[in-house]
């Protein structure tokens, strides 16, 4: 930007006298040593004789490869859609005047912004090693109306499913909670003083107001949610990186298949980066 | 005077003329108000009939927005009961017994009366069209047109026809503020309630909405409980002035009465200072 402005920008003159521009010498340097470091290192993988590039290449459009970022797409938005529809009711229950109900959506919080990720999607993973049977009945009674082994419920894709849910709605309960304190007190007195009930209130004013606010720390969440998906490698949940770790551990090309998974995840990213520009580009001008 | 805002108040049977005559639309009896440990309002009575416009006025901290948002149940009362246009505020009477509204019963009752706040509080994502149809639509179930309709002769009314299709963003504080009376009046409540609907607004925009709230007065019929400062307002078209000062009610009189010649000496200083 200096060398340009240097370069094309006419002399400046004040009280008739030349102008010379600050300059700015640290900001100079850093950028020289940036960039120094940028090329050494796109080099450094470039030229590196233990990379196959043409290997990256040839996996880059490999079918198992596309099943697997097929999977992590889909994992991605029912996860996200899930997370979000639990964030909101959480969100709702942690405002709630009874103590009981606010009580249980900040312990929901605490435990599931608590746990590891892994952790929690080993659990779920797993759930069939100390639940057998998933069933619907009556609590406490022998009264039972579906039981089925949790071993054929819970496959690893279901299991990631509910674990990238479970850990990601506890983060965005907190975010649509601020979402909906950020819509004004006089915005919910009006409505109520017009007969709206709760419910309304909440549905027609303080959503689509918070909404608002909530599109860019949702979009952030819906890239951590792709990267995410990663972690459901641990249980095989048939993700990108699941593909990607499965073919090298036939051909040993470790990196370069990392590689190919780290194009893809870039790619996606910033596909969902653009839409999400456009997205907040519009509801600001509203 | 277009005479056509008459024709949007509250529709009079015979049998609610005689009530009129005999029961006050708004009645409030022995009302305190504590919050937390702090009593902000002690014994208020005050009866206001229907059609009647009714001033509060009183230094800052007298309790005026409370009593208003008593009366349409924004807040609880502690003691004492309020009624407006017959029904206990806040409880359905049967056999006997209280009952403690539902929300959704509560909602219902409310649409008895209209507010009108002294931040507007518009709803920032509508057009002053939506704003003035939403509640017809979603809590009347009106038809939508004629919702738009009633809402188009509302907008035309205040004189902000034009702006229909803006945001509340796009408005001068007075426009806001006559967008917001249209809203209250869409519903066609039997009582308004106005909170300092001037206080926010700067000088020159102050004029406007006292205009369309003195036609509000003269010729739609309604019940108008209005908090101001504006004493030529309430010299104009208060039926009766009531003055307010730590939580009570000091004196209640004609305008003649209650700013021309206060029976209190804190009516008096209270006059003194804000007419000074
Ligand atoms: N939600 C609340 N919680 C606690 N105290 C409150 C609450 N609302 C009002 N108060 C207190 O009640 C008293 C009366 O307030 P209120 O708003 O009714 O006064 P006002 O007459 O409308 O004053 P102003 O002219 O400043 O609007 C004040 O002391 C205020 O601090
Ligand atoms: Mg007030």
């Amino acid at each position: 930007m200096t060398g340009r402005a240097s370069v094309s920008r006419p002399v400046a003159m004040h009280a008739g006298m030349e102008v010379v521009p600050v300059r700015r010498w640290g900001r100079q340097a850093l950028a020289v040593v940036v960039a120094v470091v940028v090329v050494t290192v796109v080099y450094g993988f470039a030229t590196n004789p233990n990379i196959k590039w043409p290997v990256v290449g040839e996996f880059l459009l490999n079918a198992a490869i596309v099943d697997g970022l097929l999977g992590t797409l889909e994992l991605t938005i029912w996860s996200m859609m899930f997370a979000t529809l639990i964030a909101v009711v959480i969100a709702v229950m942690r405002l709630s005047d009874s103590r009981i109900i606010s009580g249980f959506a900040a312990g929901y919080v605490f435990i599931f912004r608590g746990i590891p990720m892994i952790v929690l999607l080993i659990l779920v993973g797993n759930l069939g090693l100390f639940f057998k049977t998933f069933s619907i009945g009556i609590p406490f009674t022998d009264i039972t109306f579906i039981a089925i082994r949790t071993r054929d419920l819970m496959t690893p894709f279901v299991a990631s499913i509910i674990g990238l849910s479970l850990a990601g709605s506890g983060y965005m309960a907190e975010i649509v909670r601020a979402g909906l304190l950020s819509v004004g007190r006089g915005q919910r007195e009006a409505a109520t003083a017009l007969g709206c009930t709760p419910a309304a209130t909440l549905r027609y004013i303080v959503l689509p107001q918070a909404l608002k606010v909530l599109i860019p720390p949702m979009g952030n969440e819906m890239v951590s949610m792709l990267k995410a998906t990663a972690v459901v490698s641990v249980i095989a949940g048939g993700d990108l990186l699941t593909a990607a770790l499965g073919i090298s551990g036939v051909n040993y090309r470790t990196i370069e298949l990392l590689i190919v998974a780290t194009i893809w995840y870039l790619l996606v990213i910033t596909v969902l980066s653009i839409a999400q520009y456009f997205v907040e580009r519009r509801s600001a001008e509203k | 005077m277009n005479p056509s805002l008459s024709t949007m108040a509250p529709g009079r049977t015979m049998a609610s003329e005689q009530r009129d005559r005999t029961t006050p639309m708004v009645s409030i009896q022995s009302v305190e108000k504590v919050f937390g440990t702090s009593q902000v309002l002690f014994d208020i009575d005050l009866d206001v009939q229907a059609g009647e416009t009714v001033c509060l006025i009183g230094p800052s901290g007298a309790g005026k927005s409370t009593l208003l948002r008593c009366i349409n149940h924004l807040e609880k009362i502690t003691r004492g009961s309020i009624r407006v246009d017959g029904s206990l505020v806040g409880y359905r009477e049967h056999l006997g017994k209280l009952y403690e509204l539902h929300e959704s019963e509560a909602a219902r009752q409310r649409l008895v009366t209209g507010m009108v706040f002294q931040q507007f509080n518009l709803f920032q994502h509508m057009t002053s069209i939506e704003n003035v149809t939403f509640a017809a639509i979603k809590v009347l179930r009106l038809p939508k047109p004629e919702a738009i309709e009633r809402a188009r002769g509302l907008l035309d009314r205040v004189g902000l026809g034009h702006k229909m299709d803006s945001y509340p963003s796009q408005l001068s504080g007075g426009q806001q503020q006559r967008v917001a009376i249209a809203r209250a009046m869409q519903m066609r409540p039997k009582v308004m309630l106005f909170d300092e609907p001037t206080s926010a607004l700067d000088p020159e925009l102050v004029g406007d909405v006292l205009e369309v709230m003195r036609d509000v007065a003269r010729t739609s019929g309604m019940t108008l409980m209005v908090v101001t400062h504006e004493m030529g307002f309430a010299r104009e078209v208060a039926d009766r002035v009531v003055f307010m000062a730590e939580g009570r009610i000091v004196e209640v009189g004609t305008a003649r009465e209650v700013l021309d010649n206060p029976a209190h000496d804190r009516t008096r200083d209270f006059l003194a200072a804000v007419l000074r």
